[in-house]
């Protein structure tokens, strides 16, 4: 058995197959919960009930949702480049599920277990860009147009001060393997001694992923609905599931950078390992719910000004704080 | 100084976090949903659905075709047509309202000098075809015998008001 499945190529494919299909069946499943999770988490904070009739408390209310979706009709316009125009939901799928291959949900428990982890899903999650991009140009749309527009400046933008975050959190471990930067909070959670930076993270992670206060790519009020105005059927269901699950790898991210990753608070049950990472996602997830519900949608402007003028020089003068200090105390991990 | 405070004040996302503790509050208050076709909202004893024509405890008809319903109709939507019946008695041969038409304004109730034409607390009366809003006088007396206990008790509360 053993041998069958390491020693010959067959099996490794099984395999790799199976791995994937071992992380990414509960994604989907998870990303299915986590859009009635946001209609039910809206709906309570706007004194609502939210979906309940499908199902036992509505809870089949995603299937019922994603029958619908797949059963329309795609709809691709006159004017539109068509080979862009269905390429773009699916490279926005496929970078979404791509990222978690370096995700250690585990101790251990990591598909590519890479020593660039952390520069990889820095790079996949900056790729995102190119879906909303090339979806916005292939529409042949003024207000899909508009919306990529949007979205390219504002990921570029936010994308700087989180590669600041990013380096603060290397200096303190001396590593880019994110299982190495979770073993590193043993001791001590990140998000305590970078607290700020903890914030500024977890406001650029609504930025990167589109998400209110920071979704004026998508604007519904002005713009529509931004770059995937002209999808339908399952080319909006590529870019919807692509969009939420970004939410939980940037959650993921955030868990495993500053909250500890899979080991629970001053080391209790580490037997829980993953249920530890999992509810980390699902707390943050519902941070961005609970965001999404409480503020009204940034102006351009505005959120330019809050990229560059206050993220970027703040996160620059921690990130000089904490290699000073590093330095000063001697704490540098590898030195 | 108001520089600092203004400063420390956004840096600390004061005012975020106290909207967000808003929010909370709301998440775990009391929803105001109700679910619909298994309960409704209450209604007041003036509200104006759907019409219906009523009848003295007797069985006659209240109706004496004065065509006051008629005549002070915004939208035009009764129509009247009336000849003395065998007993002498004037009373409507043709009594129809279009509810097409109709505005839901209440005055047809108001004008009626008998309480004939009321206006009940009957909301859900949609149908699947034009034709069947078209109400003619059969229509509108079933109503009123379907209705009659709650339409006296909605007329007896507004009593003092009108």
């Amino acid at each position: 058995m053993y041998d069958f499945f390491y020693n010959t190529n067959i099996g490794l494919v099984i395999l790799t197959v199976a791995e994937a299909l071992a992380l990414l069946v509960p994604l989907l499943i998870g990303v299915a919960y986590l859009t009635y999770a946001e209609r039910k988490v809206l709906a309570a904070m706007q004194m609502r009930k939210g979906p309940n009739v499908v199902g036992p408390f509505g809870l089949f209310q995603p299937f019922a949702d994603a029958i619908k979706m797949v059963t329309k009709e795609t709809i691709i316009p006159s004017g539109a480049n068509r080979v862009l125009f269905l390429l773009a939901p699916m490279l926005t799928f496929m970078l979404a599920m791509l990222a978690w291959a370096v995700v250690p949900v585990n101790d251990g428990w990591v598909s590519a277990d890479i020593n660039v982890g952390i520069l990889y899903l820095f790079a996949i999650s900056s790729l995102g860009v190119y879906g909303i991009i090339i979806a916005g140009w292939a529409s042949n749309s003024k207000y899909a147009f508009l919306g990529a527009m949007r979205s390219a400046a504002q990921m570029v933008s936010y994308e700087v001060s989180m590669g600041f975050v990013l380096v603060t959190v290397m200096l303190c471990v001396g590593s880019l393997n994110l299982s190495d930067i979770v073993r590193a909070q043993q001791h001590m959670w990140f998000c305590i001694p970078l607290f700020p930076m903890f914030i500024i993270f977890f406001i650029s992670a609504l930025a990167e992923t589109n998400r209110s206060p920071f979704d004026l790519p998508e604007g519904e009020s002005e713009i529509v609905a931004g770059f995937f105005v002209e999808y339908s059927s399952m080319s909006f269901g590529l870019f919807f599931l692509g969009e939420y699950a970004n939410m939980i790898l940037m959650s993921g991210m955030t868990a495993i950078l500053f909250l500890g990753g899979w080991m629970g608070p001053f080391g209790l049950w580490p037997q829980l390992g993953v249920l530890w990472f999992i509810l980390k996602i699902c707390a943050l997830l519902f941070v961005f719910l609970w965001v999404r519900a409480t503020f009204p949608r940034y102006r351009y402007d505005q959120l330019m000004r809050l990229g560059w003028k206050v993220f970027l020089p703040f996160s620059l003068i921690w990130l000089v704080l904490t290699a000073g200090a590093l330095m000063a105390f001697g704490w540098l991990p590898n030195a | 100084m108001a520089f600092i405070d203004r400063t420390a004040r956004s840096l600390l996302l004061g005012e975020l976090v106290s909207g967000m503790g808003l929010t909370l509050r709301y998440f775990f208050g009391r929803k105001a949903t109700i679910n619909y076709p298994y309960e409704k909202g209450p209604i007041g004893p003036r509200f104006k659905g759907e019409h219906a024509l009523r009848r003295y405890p007797n069985g006659e008809e209240r109706c004496i075709a004065c065509k006051l319903c008629e005549a002070i109709c915004p939208a035009q939507a009764i129509t009247i047509e009336a000849e003395p019946r065998d007993d002498g008695s004037r009373r409507t041969t043709r009594y129809d309202i279009d509810m097409t038409k109709c505005i839901y304004c209440g005055l047809c109730e108001e004008a009626c000098p008998v309480d004939a034409i009321v206006e009940g607390p009957n909301f859900e009366f949609a149908t699947e075809t034009r034709e069947e809003l078209l109400y003619n006088k059969d229509k509108l007396l079933e109503n009123g015998d379907r209705w009659e206990p709650e339409l006296a008790r909605r007329l007896e509360l507004d009593a003092p008001y009108r």
